[in-house]
């Protein structure tokens, strides 16, 4: 038998990760007597920020609740108030949002995979230092995020708070020349893509199955993206409006960040559950790719969330490339519309996860409350559980070095973003 | 010869600005034959407190963990950069310094004397000698590569003054107020970001902060002209940079009107 030990594991700061996050884990005769997932990044109160603001300003507001996946903010604010308006911005508008997303979904997922998660599997402490014995693949990986960022720029400038989103569409429609340019880049990445799905299936990860809800958006047309219904493989398929009806945020006394339950439980959104749910809507290409590399989704192992990363990456660069193909200009980038009191509901899937927002909005077109449900306080529970089951699996008698390193790899594999997760406090103010 | 040390360090803030770095592409990979990284938290090196020379400081001071960090941060620090709005001004969270802060706390806590959080956002400037300020939101990577390039070189880097009317006027952009009567905040915001929103035609928000001899009340008269109410001029004031004294002071002049 194992010698029965007592650790103490302490991560004052967790390296790669977007924001201040830490550890606490205490190990006693052989099992986990105190776990927690402490987010102390202190509450940065945006949704009171974003009252008496007209909806176009709310837009460039909520950017700046997260620098790495800004767009996927003002896609769910710019949805909820169209919604609400009742405005359609029409097919251009739509396909070339999806566009500008995929460049977001590219960025963020190659920066994950090769600056945050990979070095974990290669045992690196960091990219620079990976780089020095797998020069291609991370060259490869700078080469596509770089890809993703041009891409957002090409709709909104610049790709860190990003200004080309206005309520009805965009500020700005892209030259035919800058799109072909662009086009060619993407074909051109194609072949790069699928280098890194099979890159990525090879990577040795653990064998770590758990039992878990995958949840996330589902669209009856395409991959969800940009919209879609709340959709879970435990029977959930919801209008984002009946969200509160089936999400509640609870605060644990640990954390800053709100901690979510669907239906009374943790769930998992992200890459992985999205793949889990939204399989029958790869385009045939990226499929057979998966297909390839020999496993199979859906999955239950959680390290296969940097492979369902590396999935998503193909079919972000294959449908931008698709969309752009036929590229026309539209006669003008935005549709009218008037203001309208009532209550707004928009969704979308950021890199990591589904982002809920929810905006009272008065008759002059000025948000009088706001809430914002984003990926990482939705995963908070999801990620204390797995820590605990994974590390049993792993072995509680293991060196304490491995333990907390193994304890780091499983929260970087979400890929928190802790920036986010600590933005939205203000919503029980709101409930008092 | 030893490289020049430098660090990233992240107070309260979106993670923007740090992306100057982890954009980079390939340059990212160049960076460390002319620098030492040794601290960087969401890149991977972890040394907080090992002496450099130049230390980079994105987000703002909100704990009282923060207030000591920062002294510890500039004491070990030979040139201290602030990056971008919420370091160098408060960022759009300073917006929470004309409210009451506390109460919207201990609406949200069970027990808030267990929370460690100031009653305001503020800039890195409010606390200790910052010896070079880069503003934006977020501040591009041309900005702090050029800054570092200048500190390498042994020269002092040159601080950004000018409106952005003439960046928009040198990069021969068509004038969204004038054309467009658009609430263009160009004429008193610092230039260095591109021109970007005039370039995609819309009116510029003031995220470069206020430029040198900002002439508020004239600019706030002109909006008022488009059918502004003074509490919307306000708002185009109290916005990204609304910690910026010369923009706190704009916003307060029209609200209370």
């Amino acid at each position: 038998m194992s010698e029965q030990r007592d650790i103490r594991i302490e991560v004052p700061v967790l390296a790669r990760v977007e924001g201040e996050g830490a550890l606490e884990l205490d190990i006693e005769q052989g099992s986990i007597t105190n776990l927690k997932l402490r987010i102390f990044e202190p509450p940065r109160f945006f949704e009171k920020f974003v009252e008496t603001h007209t909806c176009d300003d709310v837009i460039d507001m909520v950017a700046r609740i997260c620098g790495i996946c800004p767009v996927a903010y003002q896609m769910s604010a710019a949805q909820a108030f169209e919604r609400l308006f009742e405005v359609d911005p029409g097919p251009w508008v739509r396909d070339m949002r999806r566009v500008m997303y995929c460049g977001e979904w590219l960025q963020s997922h190659a920066l994950h995979i090769h600056l945050l998660a990979a070095p974990d599997f290669l045992g690196f402490g960091n990219a620079i230092e990976m780089a020095e014995k797998y020069p291609d693949e991370v060259r490869r990986g700078l080469m596509l995020q770089t890809l993703g960022n041009d891409l957002i720029a090409l709709f909104g400038a610049r790709s860190v708070h990003p200004v080309g989103l206005r309520v009805g569409g965009f500020y700005h429609a892209p030259s035919i020349e800058e799109v072909a340019q662009m086009r060619e880049r993407l074909q051109a990445a194609l072949p790069e893509a699928e280098a890194l799905v099979a890159w990525a299936a090879s990577l040795q990860v653990p064998d770590d199955h758990q039992q878990f809800v995958s949840a996330g958006l589902r669209h009856p047309d395409e991959y969800g993206i940009y919209s879609g219904n709340m959709v879970s493989d435990s029977g959930l398929d919801i209008d984002v409006s009946r969200w509160d009806e089936h999400i509640r945020e609870i605060h644990m006394p640990h954390s800053t960040a709100l901690h979510a339950e669907l239906d009374g439980k943790p769930y998992l959104v992200g890459p992985l559950a999205r793949l889990n749910i939204n399989l029958d809507k790869l385009p045939p290409e990226t499929a057979a790719l998966l297909a390839e590399t020999g496993v199979v989704f859906p999955s239950d192992n959680m390290f296969h969330s940097l492979l369902a990363r590396a999935v998503e990456v193909h079919m972000v660069v294959l449908q931008a490339s698709q969309l752009l193909q036929n590229y026309a200009l539209p006669d003008r980038p935005w549709a009218d519309w008037q203001p309208k009191a009532g209550v707004a509901f928009g969704a979308s899937e950021a890199p990591r996860g589904t982002l809920w927002h929810r905006y009272d909005v008065d008759d002059q077109g000025h948000v009088t409350s706001a809430r914002i449900v984003p990926p990482t306080s939705q995963n908070q529970s999801r990620i204390e559980q797995d820590i605990a089951l994974s590390l049993q699996n792993f072995g509680l008698d293991k060196p304490e070095e491995a333990i907390r390193l193994h304890a780091e790899t499983v929260i970087r594999n979400y890929d928190p973003c802790i920036s986010c997760a600590t933005h939205f406090l203000s919503l029980k103010v709101r409930r008092d | 010869m030893q490289k020049p040390k430098i660090a990233v360090h992240k107070f309260s803030s979106c993670d923007g600005c740090q992306l100057a770095f982890l954009n980079l592409g390939e340059t990212l990979l160049e960076l460390p034959k002319l620098v030492d990284i040794v601290h960087f938290a969401e890149a991977g090196p972890m040394d907080e407190d090992q002496p450099v020379d130049v230390a980079l400081v994105e987000g703002s001071v909100n704990t009282a963990h923060d207030l000591e960090r920062i002294q510890r941060i500039r004491k070990n620090a030979r040139y201290l950069i602030s990056i971008g709005a919420c370091a160098t001004s408060g960022g759009l969270q300073a917006l929470r310094n004309m409210a009451d802060a506390k109460a919207w706390e201990s609406a949200i806590y069970a027990s808030p004397e267990h929370l460690d959080s100031l009653d305001t956002a503020t800039a890195i400037a409010d606390h200790v000698k910052v010896d070079l300020a880069l503003w934006g939101c977020p501040v591009n990577s041309r900005q702090v590569l050029s800054a570092l390039r200048d500190l390498l070189f042994g020269v002092a880097p040159r601080e950004e003054k000018q409106p952005l009317c003439m960046e928009c006027k040198r990069l021969g952009k068509v004038c969204t107020l004038v054309t467009k009567q658009a609430q263009c905040m160009g004429p008193v915001t610092k230039a260095g970001c591109g021109a970007l929103c005039p370039s995609m035609g819309r009116a510029c928000y003031a995220c470069y902060g206020p430029s040198e001899q900002v002439n508020d009340a004239s600019l706030g008269r002109r909006f008022e002209g488009f059918g502004l109410l003074p509490a919307d001029v306000a708002r185009r004031f109290h916005f990204i940079s609304n910690g910026a004294p010369a923009f706190k002071s704009a916003g307060d002049r029209f609200r209370s009107q």
